[in-house]
């Protein structure tokens, strides 16, 4: 009993910090038609940042220059290798995207001479906490509720506001909303700076419950997010949540089954199959609305 | 069809001088001594030869589905990872299987190519040697025929998906893929997470005498001879009915279908041959590395190749090659200096250290994806007629694209 509460817990926390990243992928993707290849990496940055910052500088200041530092990161590359390709091929913005997550993993890899680094504990976050008689971390316990509070937030941002209302009306349609008035460029370019923000909390709670991070750490749990976000029906963010939460859950399942199985390797495979099965019998995820295609 | 049975020819004769060229280039040092160190059998320079011709088969590959059929996938480890294996699981010697898989007590697949046409070839001398050269071919082409299998498979759901979802299912079926060769339960077969090695490699087709000593040098020959003869294979699909289909597929599916090619069938074929050629380049790889292990074949592995027909042009055969070429070379030899510290007098050069290499690559991938998106050759191929007319004066374009298209070169 306690072991299936401890792998539940971690599980939601998991699914938390991928939801974080999901939100990312399903906004651009909703808008620009691009899988951001490059935002795994993005989430991976955030997270050396974190263990640079925090070395020269007292948390309380740092974890904000983090996200700080996220945003402009995000912004930048956007503005650098998405912006000159916005009326070429989508093919071209996905290649240019691969191209960014080649370049970051490479300049992670340099800085950091490829060793795994070791994250900061960060006070209260990291410590222990006693759950139904098991032990975890409060990062754990947190997660789930601070993605809860982040989501509410951006509902009402994209609800409630104007670049809100914007952006659901470039998502809508790109052309006729450029025809209306609305400034596509700086409508995309807040769409980064949320993502990156989310991704830049999601990596502090992410990496604050793991040993290490390699140049390579972001592109699986970005896979993932993008799976979850695919699950969830893409530019839906409330399906991301739930699809995020879904395949963490699974995950942390599967990781924990028992050893004798061996079925641990295939606890990304899952997540894979998932996308393929959803792909194939429900393309537009459990929430996102059918595209029609038109001639 | 008159000017394409003239352009075969000198097409022909090019790769056969290329081919010829390796060989002498491999040789050269044994035969006049005293030569610089770069033509030593050690060089990089073979090492590059050896690695560019494999990827360069792969790069190809993926071109024909990516620039010339319009499917988009990114899946080509997956099926890189499968030849690798089944090559490696085909040709281990028996002998050798035990202790290859110590660890699982021995291999359930009892069975080696090389070692059953030693049976009845004879397993020395020139019998030896073409029951090996046959096992190798062989199993060559079962993994690609296991490859392409898996992409019939897997391309029966998936080949409906448009662009994007396209190619994050292909790559998620990749990773399914290496996840499944990771597996301990299939230990006796795929040496669980354990590297399978122990198979002939490319050296292993040096012929030398009695006493041992290299005779004649093949190891570099071997994959320029393999890789050519499959993109020449793949040229010719391009230029035959079957590649037309696939251009109007990628230009217009909308109006390819309203001309009456079935869409599914193409964008079938074309994936499943271009997957048949990725999983001969997969066990070209492992040739290459002496070694099959699913960690090697990751998604990074599939960007790598598609920068690199990103660099040599969508849509250009001769683009992919000469591209990969480029790229090796650069990775693995031009560039190395940028990994290790320099001085220059008392001076010290900034930046340089271990991985800066890799950072101006992706620097310069970059610029290439974002002002050079046409690449070295765009869309247009390397042909004679085309180096003739360049020699002479500048002012092709139009002309240029037609004559280029009609007299494409198979080189290698």
């Amino acid at each position: 009993m306690e072991y299936v509460i401890s792998v539940l817990l971690s599980g939601i926390s998991v699914g938390g910090q991928y939801a974080l990243i999901a939100i990312g992928y399903t906004l651009v993707y909703g808008i620009l038609r691009l899988i951001n290849f490059a935002h795994g990496d993005v989430f991976m940055v955030a997270g050396l940042m974190g263990i640079y910052l925090t070395a020269v500088l007292p948390i309380s200041l740092s974890l904000p220059l983090v996200i700080l530092l996220t945003v402009l990161l995000g912004f930048t590359i956007e503005r650098a290798a998405y912006k000159p390709l916005r009326n070429a091929p989508r093919m071209s913005v996905m290649i240019s995207a691969i191209g960014v997550s080649y370049l970051l993993q490479n300049t992670a890899t340099y800085v950091t001479g490829g060793q795994p680094m070791t994250y900061p504990t960060i006070p209260f976050l990291s410590d222990t906490v006693n759950v139904a008689g098991t032990q975890t971390k409060w990062v754990v316990i947190l997660t789930p509720f601070l993605v809860l509070l982040l989501v509410i937030l951006l509902s009402m941002l994209i609800n409630k506001t104007k670049v809100g209302m914007a952006m659901r009306a470039v998502s809508k349609d790109f052309e006729t909303s450029r025809l209306m008035g609305i400034k596509i460029n700086s409508v995309i370019s807040v769409t980064f700076v949320i993502g990156s923000a989310l991704a830049a909390v999601g990596s502090i709670l992410f990496f604050t419950n793991y040993p290490a991070i390699t140049p390579l750490a972001g592109a699986m749990p970005g896979l993932k997010a993008f799976v979850a976000a695919v699950f969830g029906g893409i530019g839906s963010i409330p399906g991301a949540v739930i699809g995020a939460f879904i395949i963490g859950i699974c995950e942390t399942i599967i990781k924990g089954l028992p050893s004798s199985w061996d079925v641990s390797v295939f606890s990304d495979a899952f997540t894979f199959a998932l996308l393929i099965v959803i792909l194939v019998y429900k393309p537009q995820g459990l929430f996102g609305e059918a595209a029609t295609d038109k001639v | 069809m008159m000017k394409r049975s003239k352009a075969i020819l000198p097409a022909l004769a090019g790769v056969t001088a290329l081919l010829l060229f390796v060989i002498l280039l491999e040789n050269i040092s044994s035969m006049i001594p005293g030569l610089p160190l770069v033509f030593q059998p050690t060089s990089p320079l073979f090492t590059v030869l050896k690695k560019a011709a494999v990827y360069s088969l792969v790069a190809v590959s993926m071109n024909l589905l990516n620039g010339f059929t319009g499917l988009f996938s990114l899946g080509q480890a997956g099926f890189m990872l499968l030849g690798a294996y089944t090559f490696a699981i085909l040709t281990v010697p028996t002998a050798q299987k035990d202790q290859v898989y110590y660890l699982f007590g021995g291999c359930a697949f009892d069975f080696s190519l090389p070692d059953f046409f030693g049976s009845i070839f004879g397993s020395t001398g020139a019998g030896g040697a073409v029951s090996m050269v046959l096992g190798c071919l062989i199993a060559l082409v079962l993994a690609g025929c296991v490859a392409g299998f898996f992409a019939w498979l897997i391309g029966i759901p998936v080949l409906r998906l448009k662009s994007d979802y396209l190619a994050i299912a292909t790559l998620g079926f990749a990773e399914i893929l290496r996840a499944i060769f990771q597996w301990q339960k299939l230990g006796p077969i795929t040496n669980g997470a354990n590297m399978i090695k122990g198979f002939p490699t490319f050296s292993s087709f040096n012929i030398s005498d009695a006493s041992g000593n290299v005779v004649l040098r093949l190891s570099t020959f071997v994959p320029f001879l393999i890789t050519s003869i499959c993109v020449a294979l793949i040229v010719l699909l391009i230029h035959s009915s079957y590649g037309r289909a696939f251009k109007t597929i990628r230009d217009d599916e909308v109006a390819a279908e309203a001309m009456g090619i079935s869409l599914f069938k193409h964008k079938m074929l074309s994936f499943v041959i271009s997957s048949f050629f990725a999983g001969v380049g997969g066990a070209l790889f492992a040739m290459y590395v002496a070694n099959a292990q699913a960690k090697a074949f990751t998604s990074t592995m599939t960007y790598e190749i598609l920068l690199i027909v990103v660099i040599g042009g969508i849509g250009s055969v001769s683009g992919s090659v000469l591209a990969t070429f480029l790229y090796v070379a650069c990775c693995e030899w031009w560039l190395r200096f940028l990994d290790s510290e320099m001085y220059i007098g008392s001076f010290k050069v900034p930046l340089l250290r271990n991985g800066f290499r890799m950072v101006v690559f992706s620097v310069v991938i970059m610029v290439i994806v974002l002002f050079f998106s046409q690449g070295i050759m765009g869309n247009r191929e390397l042909s004679f007629s085309r180096l003739k007319r360049l020699g002479k004066k500048k002012d092709e374009e139009a002309a240029g694209d037609k004559g280029a298209a009609e007299n494409k070169t198979g080189e290698g």
